[in-house]
């Protein structure tokens, strides 16, 4: 029988476990992401959250467990590369982009495109590669610096361009780590509005402390918990779980 | 695309080269030895060599400078190119060796051998040299990177390991058995393609030589690095991991730039040999590859023209500072290298870069009324 929780999810994670040094990191931890969907993954230190996303993004192999995407790739074979080139995109927590290139050689070099050494050193670039570049530098309000080195932007802007480098990847999947991390609250609303943006074409897991932020992103909260999927669920139904509350939001 | 090949720079350096190239023969062949502007054979040979050192500074630029790879084990590519054109040397000498054996070179005769070893097959062929000369160090460099990328060995630790690879070579080379000739090396040599070795025409057209072939290496550089080839490798040096999860295989450019700059340092030494007479495996000392670093840190890397500076710069001091002060040369180098890290991070061009440069602009913060928006 044909298990409908995997063939229709765009990820699949089930039994997942992940061990350093003896120190168990993720411990079982199941999940399913359907196609489309936003999802926010929240708990505390210590709970597996980033290494949930190095499993996804074959940065780190498993020990156990199955790791699906699109219901028929398995991610656990494939190195960041070539998970990269399916469709799975990442944002860091600190800005990481090429500081010493141009704001749009950084989208250049992002852009959907062939990766391979012989495309980059003797192929032509796709016909419209301009003009995706200059869309995407419209959409994330950097036309004006195209020319500038990343490294001369503000830090607001680097978020920026990294996003729009996510863009340029036009990623089926994007896991966005702690996108607010030292944002003001201003700046924390307007990411949500830009996350929610995004949502509607491409499926987003963010992982994320800030509670007002995961409240304004408004969909499913999985709370993850040394190393396993504690609740699931509408973010107020989990926050008045009595065991949510006891491991994280009680304290 | 010829303007982006050639920015004013390489422009610049390119017509020296070739002016070099034309004006050099003349200098030493046609302007009588009587006239002040003669120039001796010996200053020909010593600015060859120095051409030679450029050549292997601009392809360590390129691992190091564009790619961030610190090889301290460039010094092995190069020795492993002159000993390939040592063996065709070896192989011109014929029967005028001491012992008159017409196939094996003397120290063959010397150690007994009977028989040409297989390593040396075809060497009396000058293109299977010249072939060799880049071949094999960029069939070593290969399967060491192969194993050093794929293994995601970097930084120091990538440092240390090209270090103990040329260390080993230099053991390797010294043994008798090896049948490179042992501690002696390959010298000796008569003549190369017919020409008399030692004659002054023959050095200026090596000189020659290295000056065209220090101008392929700028231009074959300036390709590389200023592709789309060229934007990945910088952003590799800048972000390994972020270049990856865009969906770049990391460990397969590094290895295409890392065999490129190899085979280049092989033909440098294949150039170097014939102007210098001798190759032995002192070209394999660890230090050998350091200075090459320090020259390119000097001149500024990550700008070829640069490298190939500092390569000319640095051993032209050296040549003054050991003729008067030759025990002390290495603590020159040295306090030269704590100099340029402390005063010019950048190197010389880099420095030249932040003089013209205006200071830009500061950018206002990102206004909380302009947050991007994602078009539908």
């Amino acid at each position: 029988m044909e298990n409908l929780a995997l063939t229709q999810s765009l990820l699949y994670l089930d039994g997942v476990a992940v061990s350093f040094d003896g120190y168990k990191a993720l411990r079982g931890l199941s999940l399913t992401l359907a196609p489309g969907e936003m999802r926010a993954i929240i708990g505390p230190n210590g709970a597996g959250k980033t290494t949930m996303m190095d499993v996804i993004t074959g940065k780190t192999r498993p020990d156990e467990g199955v790791v699906l995407f699109g219901g028929t790739e398995d991610l656990t074979q494939l190195d960041e590369a070539a998970i990269a080139q399916l469709g799975v995109g990442r944002k860091f927590q600190k800005p990481t982009m090429f500081e010493s290139q141009s704001v749009e050689d950084n989208i250049l070099l992002a852009l959907k495109a062939p990766r391979e050494a012989r495309a980059t050193l003797f192929g032509k670039p796709a016909p419209d590669t301009r003009e995706r570049i200059d869309r995407i530098l419209e959409t994330i309000k950097l036309t004006a610096h195209r020319k500038r080195m990343a490294a001369d932007l503000s830090h607001g802007q680097k978020q920026w361009l990294e996003i729009g480098m996510l863009l340029a990847q036009d990623p089926k999947l994007l896991l966005v780590d702690e996108p607010v991390a030292g944002m003001t609250d201003a700046e924390t609303m307007q990411t949500a509005d830009l996350l929610r943006e995004i949502a509607r074409d491409h499926s987003v897991v963010v992982v994320e402390h800030d509670m007002d932020f995961v409240r304004k992103l408004g969909v499913k909260v999985t709370v993850l918990h040394e190393g396993a999927v504690l609740a699931e669920g509408p973010l107020d139904q989990v926050s008045a779980d009595p065991r949510v509350i006891e491991v994280y939001l009680g304290r | 695309m010829l303007q982006t090949l050639l920015d004013k720079r390489t422009l610049i350096a390119v017509l020296l080269c070739a002016v070099a190239a034309v004006a050099v023969p003349i200098l030493s062949l046609v302007v009588p030895p009587s006239s002040p502007l003669h120039m001796p054979p010996y200053v020909v040979a010593l600015i060859g060599k120095y051409l030679c050192y450029a050549i292997l500074a601009v392809a360590l630029d390129l691992v190091w400078g564009y790619c961030g790879i610190l090889s301290l084990g460039h010094g092995a590519f190069f020795a492993l190119g002159g000993y390939a054109m040592g063996m065709y040397l070896m192989r011109q000498i014929g029967a005028r060796g001491v012992y008159g054996n017409p196939l094996l070179p003397d120290f063959m005769v010397f150690l007994n051998w009977k028989a040409l070893p297989v390593a040396w097959w075809g060497f009396q062929s000058f293109p299977y040299a010249a072939l060799m000369a880049m071949l094999a160090p960029g069939a070593l460099a290969f399967a060491f990177g192969w194993l050093a990328f794929r293994s995601r060995v970097t930084g120091v630790y990538l440092s240390i390991i090209t270090q103990a690879m040329t260390y080993a070579l230099m053991l390797a080379f010294f043994r008798n058995d090896m049948g490179f000739g042992g501690n002696n090396g390959l010298t000796d040599f008569k003549d190369i393609l017919g020409f008399n070795i030692q004659s002054d025409a023959t050095r200026a057209a090596l000189f020659s030589a290295s000056a065209i072939v220090l101008i392929l290496a700028l231009l074959v550089g300036r390709f590389l690095v200023t592709s789309k080839f060229g934007k990945v490798l910088i952003a590799i040096r800048d972000a390994e991991s972020r270049a990856r999860f865009l969906g770049y295989r990391v460990e397969y450019y590094k290895l295409a730039v890392f065999t490129v700059s190899a085979m280049l340092a092989g033909v440098a030494g294949a150039l170097y040999v014939p102007q210098v007479g001798i190759i032995n495996p002192g070209e394999f000392a660890p230090a050998n590859s350091i200075e090459a670093v320090i020259w390119v840190a000097v001149g500024g890397r990550g700008t070829l023209v640069g490298a190939a500076l500092g390569a000319v710069l640095v051993n032209f001091g050296k040549t003054v500072f050991t003729g008067a002060l030759p025990e002390y040369w290495l603590f020159a180098l040295g306090l030269l290298f704590v100099l340029v890290t402390l005063f010019l991070p950048k190197g010389i061009l880099g420095a030249l870069d932040s003089l013209k440069r205006k200071p830009a602009p500061p950018i206002e913060p990102a206004d909380a009324d302009v947050a991007p928006k994602i078009a539908g």
